[in-house]
Formats: C-alpha cells, sequence, structure tokens
C-alpha cells in the first residue's frame, strides 16, 4: 500500500512543480502572418536592447480575436500586448478595453504613420493602436495574357471594362480563367472583397438611423454582377475560395485577373512562389458608380489591453516594433521587398525599398486614397470600407456572406437571399438594441 | 461454412479501399509536409518531387516544439492516472453493488458529453481565473479529467462487469474490505480493461485541442494549439502546416500503433458472449 501512496504522491509532486512560477516577461498574442513571424525572428534584438523577454502565443486570425476578446472581458491579464485590427480597435477603444497611445516620443515620428491608417486606428481623435503593416485592394492581372489578347490594362479600370476583359481571357480548357473573386462564406472572406464591390455600386449596409439597406438597388446589382462574372469567367467551385486559395490559383497561372489584397504582391513577384512572377501586373482596384469605398484599408497593429500589469514594458515593445528603426531591421535582415510595408510614409521614400518592390506606388496609392471614415456614397453612421465597425457585424456578416455563397452556388436567387439577409440583419440590429 | 474465395476476395478489396479512403488524408499531410511552399501549392498535386526537410525546420524554428510536446505528455499521463484514479471505485460500485439508480447515473455521466464545449467556456474560465490555473499544466489537467471521466467511468464499468461477482463474494466472507479487494482483486482481474481504458484516455486527452487552446497562453499549451499556430490568415502555409501536424501527431501514432493490438482487444472485451 506504502508503495502506491509513494507513487501517487510523487506524481502529485510533478504535477504541482510543472506549474511552478515563472521569470517576468511580456505574452504577446499574435497571428501567422509572414510578417509576424520576421517580427519573432527579430525580437532577440529588442530582449538584448531592453532585457525585456518575450513569449509569444500565435493563434488563427478568429480563434485570437475570440482569445484575446475572453482574456480583457474577463480581465484576466494573460496578454500584455495583442496584435489587433481596424476592426476591433473601434470597437474595443469604446468598451475602455485598450490603453490610448499617448507621450510616444519625437523620436517615434508618429506623423510618418500614414494619415488614413492612424485614423483607423483611432476613436473619438485619439490613436489606440500602432500599426505594424497595412494593406488595401488592388487589381492583379496576367501582363502576358493581356498582351496576348491585344488589351491594354488602365490604371484605373472600371467594372465594366473587368467583365470584358475576362471575357476575352477566360479560356478553361486552357485552364486559365477569366478571374478569381472570394467565394468563401466569411466577414473576413467573400464579404471583405463583397463589401468593396457593393460601396462602389453606391450601396452601404445601414441608413443614419441604422436600418440594414441590403434590399436596395445598388446591393442587388453589385451581387447580381459579381455572381455572374464569377459563375460565366471564374474557376469552378468558387465558394471554397478564399484568400490563400485565390493566391494558389494565381500564382500556379489559373487566373487572368484577381482583385484582392496588396499583401499578396510579396507571394506573386516571387520566382519560388510564382510561376507568373514574371508577368504580373497591379492597378487600382475597379470601380462601379463612385470611387469612394472601392478598395479597403486594413492595418493588423499591435495594442495594449487594459487588463495587463505590464503597460510600461508593453509600450516599449510597440514603440520599438513599429518604429523606422525597426523597418529598416528588416529590410537589412529579410531583404528590402520583405518591410512590413503600407505603414510609413519614410518606407515610400527609401530608394532601396523603391527598387526592390515595383508595386510600391501603387500600394501607397490605394492605402493613402482608402478612408474608412467616409467609406460609401451617401453618409453612414458606422467607420470601415470592408467591415461595420460594431461588435454584430462578425455575426451580420457572415450570415450574408453565406447567403450570398449560396447563390453562387446556385442554389438561391440574387432575391430571395438579399430578402433573407435584409430581414436577418434587422432582427440581428433590433436584438442589440439599435432600434 | 467457410465463405467462398470470391466473397473473401471482394471483402479484402472493400476493406483495403475503405482503410485508404481513411488513411488518405494522414498519407497527404505526410506527403505535403516534405515539399516546400510553391510545391504545396501546385495544380495539379505534385506527386513526384525532391523531398525536402525545409518545412520542419520551419516548423520547429522558433516555434517551442519541445515544449509544447512535454506539455502534452504531462496532461495526457496525468489526466489518465487521475481519471482512473477516480473511475475505478466509481465503476467498482457501480457494477458490484447496483442500485435503483445506477443506469440513470452512467446515462447521466454520459449525457454530460453530450454539452458542446463553448457552452461552459466562461464559468470554467472564470473558476480557473480565480483559482489562478490559467496557462497551467494543473488546470488543463483538471479539465482532460473531467472531460474523459464519463467515458472511463463507463469503460471500467463495462469491464468489471465481465468479472464474475462470486469472486468479490467470496473474498467478503472472509472479511476482506472493499480497498483490498479493488486493490488485490480487481486490479489485477481486470488489468487489460485498464490498460486499454488508460490508452483511450491519453489519446483522447492528447488530441483536445478547445481547451488546450481556449485556457492557455504561452506556457502550457500542448501540440494541438501547436498545430494552431500554423494556420495563416496571409500567406501560405500549407507546407509548414503539414509538417507541424506530422511532428504533433507522430509520437501517438507511433504509441497507438505499438499498443494496437491491446487496445483493440480491450475495445471488444466482452463484445461477444
Amino acid at each position: 500500500m506504502k508503495r502506491y501512496q509513494n507513487i501517487m504522491g510523487g506524481l502529485l509532486g510533478v504535477l504541482c512543480a510543472t506549474g511552478a512560477a515563472h521569470a517576468a516577461t511580456l505574452t504577446i498574442a499574435t497571428v501567422n502572418n509572414p510578417d509576424m513571424l520576421q517580427m519573432q525572428k527579430l525580437s532577440p534584438q529588442f530582449t538584448k536592447e531592453t532585457g525585456i523577454k518575450l513569449h509569444w502565443v500565435v493563434l488563427p486570425e478568429n480563434t485570437l480575436r475570440q482569445r484575446v476578446t475572453t482574456d480583457i472581458a474577463t480581465n484576466s491579464g494573460n496578454f500584455d500586448v495583442v496584435t489587433v485590427g481596424t476592426y476591433e480597435v473601434p470597437i474595443w477603444a469604446k468598451s475602455h478595453w485598450l490603453d490610448p497611445m499617448t507621450g510616444l516620443p519625437a523620436s517615434y515620428d508618429v506623423k510618418d504613420i500614414f494619415p488614413s491608417v492612424r485614423k483607423g486606428l483611432s476613436y473619438k481623435g485619439m490613436l489606440y493602436a500602432l500599426p505594424f503593416y497595412a494593406e488595401s485592394s488592388v487589381t492583379y492581372y496576367r501582363t502576358d495574357l493581356f498582351k496576348k489578347a491585344g488589351i491594354t490594362m488602365p490604371k484605373h479600370p472600371t467594372y465594366k471594362q473587368i467583365a470584358e476583359y475576362a471575357a476575352k481571357i477566360n479560356d478553361p480548357a486552357k485552364g486559365v480563367y477569366g478571374i478569381c473573386l472570394r467565394g468563401l462564406p466569411g466577414w473576413g472572406e467573400n464579404m471583405a472583397y463583397i463589401d468593396t464591390l457593393v460601396n462602389t455600386y453606391g450601396g452601404r449596409w445601414f441608413d443614419m438611423k441604422w436600418q440594414p439597406k441590403l434590399d436596395s438597388a445598388a446591393w442587388k446589382n453589385a451581387v447580381t454582377f459579381y455572381v455572374n462574372l464569377e459563375k460565366k469567367y471564374g474557376p469552378p467551385n468558387a465558394t471554397s475560395n478564399g484568400f490563400t486559395e485565390n493566391l494558389a490559383l494565381f500564382s500556379q497561372g489559373k487566373c487572368g485577373m484577381w482583385i484582392d489584397s496588396t499583401v499578396a504582391a510579396g507571394t506573386l513577384w516571387d520566382p519560388k512562389t510564382s510561376k507568373v512572377a514574371h508577368d504580373v501586373g497591379m492597378v487600382d482596384a475597379p470601380v462601379a458608380v463612385t470611387p469612394k469605398g472601392a478598395h479597403w484599408l486594413w492595418a493588423w497593429s499591435l495594442a495594449i489591453p487594459k487588463s495587463t500589469r505590464k503597460e510600461a514594458d508593453a509600450k516599449k515593445f510597440l514603440e520599438w516594433a513599429t518604429s523606422k528603426q525597426y523597418l529598416a531591421l528588416a529590410g537589412k535582415t529579410f531583404g528590402w521587398v520583405q518591410t512590413p510595408p503600407g505603414t510609413r510614409i519614410s518606407t515610400y521614400d527609401n530608394p532601396n525599398y523603391l527598387k526592390a518592390a515595383p508595386f510600391a506606388k501603387m500600394v501607397k496609392h490605394a492605402i493613402l486614397t482608402a478612408d474608412p471614415n467616409d467609406p460609401t456614397l451617401k453618409k453612414v453612421p458606422y467607420v470601415g470600407v470592408q467591415f461595420v465597425a460594431i461588435p454584430q457585424f462578425e455575426g451580420i456578416g457572415t450570415e450574408v456572406g453565406q447567403q450570398i455563397a449560396a447563390v453562387l452556388a446556385g442554389q438561391k436567387s440574387v432575391e430571395a437571399a438579399l430578402k433573407q439577409a435584409q430581414s436577418s440583419t434587422a432582427r440581428t440590429m433590433k436584438e442589440a438594441g439599435y432600434h | 461454412m467457410k465463405p467462398s474465395i470470391s466473397s473473401r476476395v471482394i471483402f479484402g478489396v472493400l476493406a483495403w479501399i475503405a482503410a485508404l479512403v481513411m488513411f488518405f488524408p494522414i498519407l497527404w499531410m505526410l506527403i505535403t509536409a516534405f515539399k516546400t511552399e510553391g510545391q504545396a501549392i501546385a495544380i495539379p498535386p505534385l506527386l513526384i518531387f525532391p523531398p525536402t526537410f525545409e518545412s520542419f525546420l520551419a516548423a520547429t524554428n522558433n516555434a517551442g516544439y519541445i515544449l509544447f510536446a512535454i506539455n502534452s505528455v504531462v496532461v495526457s499521463i496525468g489526466s489518465t492516472v487521475l481519471a482512473i484514479a477516480i473511475a475505478f471505485p466509481a465503476a467498482y460500485a457501480l457494477a458490484f453493488f447496483p442500485g435503483k439508480r445506477t443506469e440513470f447515473t452512467l446515462m447521466w455521466m454520459l449525457s454530460t458529453k453530450m454539452l458542446p464545449a463553448v457552452g461552459v467556456l466562461m464559468p470554467i474560465y472564470l473558476g480557473l481565473k480565480e483559482a489562478g490555473l490559467l496557462d497551467t499544466r494543473i488546470g488543463l489537467v483538471g479539465i482532460d479529467t473531467l472531460m474523459n471521466l464519463p467515458i472511463v467511468v463507463w469503460m471500467l464499468y463495462s469491464f468489471f462487469k465481465e468479472i464474475p461477482g462470486e469472486i468479490l463474494e467470496a473474498a467478503r466472507v472472509d472479511g476482506i474490505g472493499p480497498r483490498k479487494q479493488m486493490v488485490h482483486l480487481l486490479l489485477p482481474l481486470s488489468g487489460p480493461g485498464i490498460a486499454s481504458t488508460a490508452l483511450l484516455s491519453v489519446i483522447l486527452s492528447w488530441n483536445e485541442a478547445f481547451w488546450s487552446i481556449n485556457v492557455t497562453a504561452s506556457r502550457a499549451g500542448t501540440l494541438a494549439a501547436y498545430i494552431a499556430r500554423f494556420s495563416a490568415p496571409e500567406g501560405l502555409f500549407w507546407a509548414k502546416l503539414s509538417a507541424a501536424s506530422v511532428l504533433a501527431v507522430a509520437p501517438i501514432l507511433v504509441f497507438g500503433s505499438l499498443t494496437q493490438r491491446r487496445l483493440v482487444r480491450g475495445l471488444t472485451f466482452g463484445a461477444v458472449k
């Protein structure tokens, strides 16, 4: 019997020891994007300079959002720095979940950050996060296919032109589809693109009284155009294709055009990952009725949750990771084309970067002209180009995304899907107390 | 009567097809793990390619694989030992001293498995926070123990039902108490049953992802949390994700195949009377 007691005692001892105390460090919650991985690789430099050790918690985007929300809402203090996007910042700042970014030193040069990005990360004029890298949306196209078809892609294409070009270069027999667009349902997947399409068709999610406007002519025109274009000239089973799948399709030479995030440029122009690295062109995202909201703005950023007990150290890290010095360090270490894009004006004045990134000027133009505070033709009460910065939008956006995916899959008509989308959105907004 | 050769061949072929269909995702994961990111997204998919360890290097570089693997071992073994220690006397009481409510109790225990885990996320999260057990292996051991307890009780109960009650009755006549009955009679008699229960509990705990991701941060995550790090919203990640998955499932696959005979024997124990 004694032997059993000893075994049990030993096991308990091991269990207790495994949960033992640990050294004070910063815990950073982040996503597994290539730029974030670079940050992890360069972080020993920060530890060397400050003596502050770093622990990383890397999670898929939606899990991260849920995990961090739970942590901040319960004031658990598991994370000292969190990775947030332009969607969360206004919502979390309103809930007093984030520390404002005040008292930044002059050497940080906050005015060097693109004004549109600063605006996107502010709430009531106060900055709540520092941008790590930013993106917009553009049109990618195959220069070789366009040349062969005798078409010249204008710098500022219209959706009418895009439909014409898609018809001309569509050649499924040779495995080339006229255009690839996101079809995978989700507020951050198909809806991110469709929101920009609806915006440029003159539509909006809500009027100034928070009444949904999904049954408007603008939504109907935009969704009808999207479904027809993708059905006629898109790859089969498009409802399975999100950003990653389309990136794979385009880089393997299967798409004539693709309207999506500027972050794809690095992969598409790299011969190691792209078969069409020498035949890619980039122009503005297309426009239909209005240029307003035709391309999005997103900035992966770092913020300090209110629940942390290490604000001062966390702020030191934020300043380091989003500084000009960090961008130069990343450029020198990984090559200038790998520098986190879209955050600082000085990056786009750097001759090394401009030489390495042929798409730099286009990206700068797209980011500078995207305005999350004025995203639609008619006035709206919300912030956000490809999202609506309210907590309910994750649910609403995904539900509407599923309705539109059902249309693309041929299970529903555009009218039926938008009618359903309108009523479910109205119900959610009523339940949330907007009217 | 022996089945004819032709029916044996047909069943054999069907069994092979079913096995290949089930094994295909694992095989594809293994193949993808040895590709570069560029090869992983190739259309049509590549079957012949120069294999590379690039993705394995990327998956282990800076990702703290060893810490996650140690956590997985500690949590799965710790929770299994604890679950069996609690379930053993419970199953003993339920199997050998059945009462009016025994069946109800067993069904009630199993019904807790039908509740979606996310439904109790908040109370458990807050409970762990108050107890200072967030992001600790002890907290995760506790959760996994509770999670596997109904299955462990059920399995031990069904094994105990196979043991003739007369043996324990004879011991009781000789004045042997419940504790000695359990240790000196039940434990040796139900050895294979306990072993297969433990194996299943270890496997379930090893594969548990929801709690491992939601109640840990940087210190106590298991290999399930390690895999989750490699899914990215941007950029290419299929090869690295496959390599990470291979590294995470390899130990339990090896463990499972080494103990397969015992596991199958335990699972079918008492199935045919």
